[in-house]
């Protein structure tokens, strides 16, 4: 591989490593506080990358694309939590199965809604067109990628160190039952993460749209990947979500580039070896079983 | 488990019922029992785990992939004897099992739940990949009848049902055998409380790798059946989809009891049946009745009934009844 | 011979030091109470003998070998048996598959229906755990533990959430028992400790405060400080 190949394969890897944070982050968050894993959240990010397309098709407006479509996902996502998920206080594995219930039920309006062929979101304007680096051509949409994607990981840990929310989450945590005993709404802060979760993953679905695009299958797919990224980083912890994410973006990366064939299969590998050395994930908090 | 007349009356019937059914039902008709009753011993296997051991394995259809997998191949290859391709079936199962258990019973709850359906993701995408051995997404096609080293014709439906119902019917004896053991009791000793059993002196890691294997076993029989019952093997049949429907299966007729998940393949084959003559939107309906059984019948059609029948039998409660054990 | 001993053991849990080289030793048939307020990590000092727990630093020996590395299961062969301070039975199981687990395993010398009987329980066995009594329940978590005829035993405080009448029937069952076994118990209550123990190790803030008999316990006014101070009416009189 020439250096300049070289640069260019480690910019993927960055740019698709901070989509699957997108991802992983909120995976990862509302596993920390509620004690879940939310197997509806790679829907939420096709459904993201959909209603981004409608939205851009009738507007125009990518901005207003990328805002509405991750706004009106964290609008489903509150009332999944809301309607279905108060009903299952506590009991963590029903939830779960209650959101496996749920990729099939988004998975079939999905493909009710925009047919079976593969989509793909236009690139906005402004951002057409690719750079020079080191000879070999880089879109400036990737790089763009990459900007967003490390804006957003700042901005959530702002939100998560600075903020009064912020804290009340990361202290619910630590130790549930120690933020209820303050008299604090638990409930309230469950609402707040899975929307913020289901935000954040539509955000990238539409990010995302202009590279990978929106396709039926495309749900599990990404989900997958994020399970992977917090199995590799370790969940609970944003610094987990956020390194895993950019191991496996590396490691999706570079295994394409090099043994086309088998890339998929390189993740899963990296996934064995974690699990053997060390099971609660890189930078993982949780003790396991 | 008082051995009441009725009750043996009743299982007398259902055999009989069994046994006759070729006679009365039309090849459709009988066809899809046959499917039911394959589909039966994969359920009842997924509730090995699910059911008596509490592990939420999102991958079954791994286990029936592989075994199914490994016949196609063999058949490919002009192998067709069944006392040859079954063991074999088995054993991919067993060996896929022994691997995987190593790794994902590393973790509990959530992350095994996680890291099963990645791994069964795995094998799907490398079914998908490994063209030369599997066909890609074309699969495997003409995969004909096995041969049973009798003058009996597999190619005859009513021949290849009862091969199948013996099959069911030992599985269920045999799974039914398991968990009244004693061992079957200490792994659903694992479901109540693991960390008592540890503190008893068990050794919980082993039993659940022991149900793990056993479970994984009898998938793997179901797949030899499915894969001769098709004629046809491709990666969808070890997705991810087909692992949620076997769980909604088990879920549906009721975790933790053996006839539940048959009665809940049977409810969802009939339930398929007749949506999809009417829409395409199936999967749909798989997604509204699982959030339905989740929310509002978390014990399943089988756990249903029971509750009734123990609510009945304390009115009329002997006391000095045998022992439960 | 000393039946346990715990050396230098300390538990950390991120930056907070739970257990500060916490050493302890009991005599084989001693009755040891762990008294402290909530938060000394009396719990956490169980579950690191019982193996539930790894600790950061230290060793535990059962009857002079050592078992720090190893898993709760094999700690539990070797004659260690335990209780929960919240109830951790086989629930949905009736209490003769109850102690059919717990005797099972053990290969355990006694037979059910002697030993439900001896507890007064064996009318009792058909049930399922969870539809008995809530102090009927903290019964069986003793029983369970007692099913496996341990040789040490460890007792998270047993008669935690009873009535004084059930309080009564567990000391005795407690006190009825053979004197060869070696008995842990974490109470809170008082008159229970001081009515079972031989010696009493108090533990505050994760570190041995002192351990003494009872009476000279009883007398020292900084232990009272601490108790009274922490657990308000629950100390003694």
């Amino acid at each position: 591989m020439e250096v300049a190949q070289f640069i260019i394969q480690i910019l993927n890897g960055l740019s698709y490593g901070l989509l699957l944070f997108l991802l992983a982050a909120g995976l990862s968050l509302i596993f920390g506080l509620m004690g879940i894993i939310n197997l509806a959240h790679g829907s939420y990010y096709m459904l993201g990358a959909y209603l981004g397309l409608t939205i851009m098709k009738t507007s125009a407006n990518f901005i207003l694309a990328l805002v509405g479509a991750a706004t009106l996902v964290a609008l489903l996502g509150l009332i999944m939590e809301r309607v279905f998920f108060r009903g299952l206080y506590k009991q963590e594995l029903d939830q779960v199965l209650l959101t496996f219930g749920f990729i099939y039920i988004f998975m079939d309006l999905a493909k009710y809604l925009w047919g079976g062929t593969p989509r793909s979101l236009p690139t906005p304007p402004l951002l057409e067109g690719s750079l020079e680096i080191f000879g070999a051509a880089f879109p400036v949409y990737r790089l763009a990628l990459i900007v967003s994607g490390l804006a957003v990981a700042l901005l959530l840990r702002l939100f998560l160190e600075k903020t009064r929310t912020g804290m009340i989450i990361r202290a619910g945590v630590d130790d549930k039952e120690m933020v209820t005993a303050l008299a604090i709404n638990i409930k309230l802060y469950f609402s707040i993460i899975f929307a913020l979760g289901a935000f954040l993953a539509a955000f990238g679905g539409v990010m995302g749209g202009p590279v990978i695009g929106a396709y039926p299958g495309l749900d599990f797919e990404i989900l997958v990947l994020a399970l992977a990224v917090v199995v590799v980083g370790g969940l609970g912890t944003l610094r987990g979500a956020f390194w895993g994410s950019i191991l496996v973006g590396f490691i999706d990366t570079f295994s394409k580039a090099l043994f086309p064939s088998f890339s998929m299969l390189t993740i899963y590998i990296a996934m064995a070896l974690i699990l053997i050395l060390k099971p609660s994930g890189l930078l993982g908090r949780m003790e396991l079983s | 488990m008082t051995p009441c007349t009725s009750s043996r009356l009743l299982r007398l019937v259902v055999i009989l019922i069994l046994l006759v059914l070729p006679f009365v039902l039309s090849s459709y008709g009988l066809s899809i029992f046959t499917k039911v009753l394959i589909f039966g011993i994969l359920a009842m296997s997924l509730d090995i785990l699910i059911g008596y051991t509490g592990l939420v394995s999102f991958n079954h259809a791994s286990f029936l992939g592989i075994s199914a997998y490994t016949v196609g191949i063999l058949a490919v290859h002009g192998i067709n004897n069944f006392w040859l391709t079954l063991p074999a079936g088995i054993i991919a199962a067993l060996l896929l099992a022994m691997v995987l258990g190593l790794l994902v019973l590393r973790s509990s709850d959530a992350y095994f739940l996680m890291i099963t359906l990645a791994f069964g993701q795995m094998l799907y995408a490398l079914a998908w990949r490994w063209r030369s051995l599997t066909g890609g997404d074309d699969g495997l096609a003409g995969i004909p009848r096995p041969e049973i080293g009798l003058p009996i014709s597999m190619n005859d439906y009513h021949n290849f049902y009862y091969l199948v119902l013996i099959f069911f019917g030992l599985s269920f004896y045999a799974l039914s055998k398991f968990i009244r053991s004693s061992l079957g009791r200490s792994i659903i000793g694992v479901r109540e409380s693991e960390s008592r059993m540890q503190a008893l002196g068990y050794n919980t890691w082993a039993l659940k790798y022991l149900a793990y294997i056993v479970a994984a076993g009898f998938a793997g029989l179901a797949g030899v059946l499915f894969v001769y019952f098709n004629g046809f093997i491709s990666p969808e049949d070890l997705s991810w989809s087909l692992s949620g429907m076997i769980m909604l299966m088990v879920i549906i007729g009721g975790a933790g009891t053996l006839i539940g998940p048959v009665i809940g393949v049977g409810v969802i084959f009939i339930l398929q049946n007749f949506i999809s003559a009417y829409t395409e939107r199936w999967p749909l309906f798989i997604g509204i009745i699982f959030v339905i059984c989740v929310m509002y019948a978390r014990n399943g059609i089988v756990g249903y009934l029971l509750k009734l029948e123990a609510k009945r039998r304390r009115c009329n409660e002997s006391p000095g009844s045998k022992e439960h054990l | 011979m000393k039946a346990l001993e715990v050396k230098n053991i300390c538990k950390n849990f991120g930056g907070l030091k739970v257990l500060q080289n916490v050493s302890i030793s009991v005599e084989t048939g001693e009755r040891r109470a762990i008294i402290g307020p909530n938060g000394a990590g009396k719990t956490t000092l169980f579950n690191i003998i019982s193996g539930i727990t790894t600790a950061s630093s230290g060793e535990i020996f059962i009857f002079g070998k050592k078992v720090t590395t190893l898993s709760p299961y094999h700690r539990a062969r070797l004659g260690l048996g335990r209780t929960f301070q919240k109830n951790n039975l086989f629930s949905d199981m009736s209490l003769l598959e109850n102690i059919y687990l717990a005797m099972r395993i053990n290969k355990s010398p006694l037979n059910m229906q002697d030993f439900l009987q001896q507890w007064g329980m064996w009318n009792r066995r058909n049930i399922k755990v969870k539809k008995l009594s809530y102090g009927e329940q903290r019964q069986v978590e003793l029983l369970l533990a007692l099913a496996q005829a341990p040789k040490i035993l460890l007792l998270d405080e047993p008669t935690a959430g009873m009535s004084p009448v059930e309080k009564g029937l567990i000391l005795q069952m407690i006190k009825g028992l053979d004197r060869s076994i070696t008995i842990l118990i974490i109470e809170h209550d008082m008159e229970v400790v001081f009515n079972l123990a031989d010696r009493i190790t108090v533990l505050h803030l994760g570190q041995v405060l002192c351990e003494a008999t009872p009476e000279i316990v009883k007398a020292k006014p900084r232990v009272q400080e601490i108790y009274l101070g922490t657990t308000g009416e629950e100390g003694w009189h």
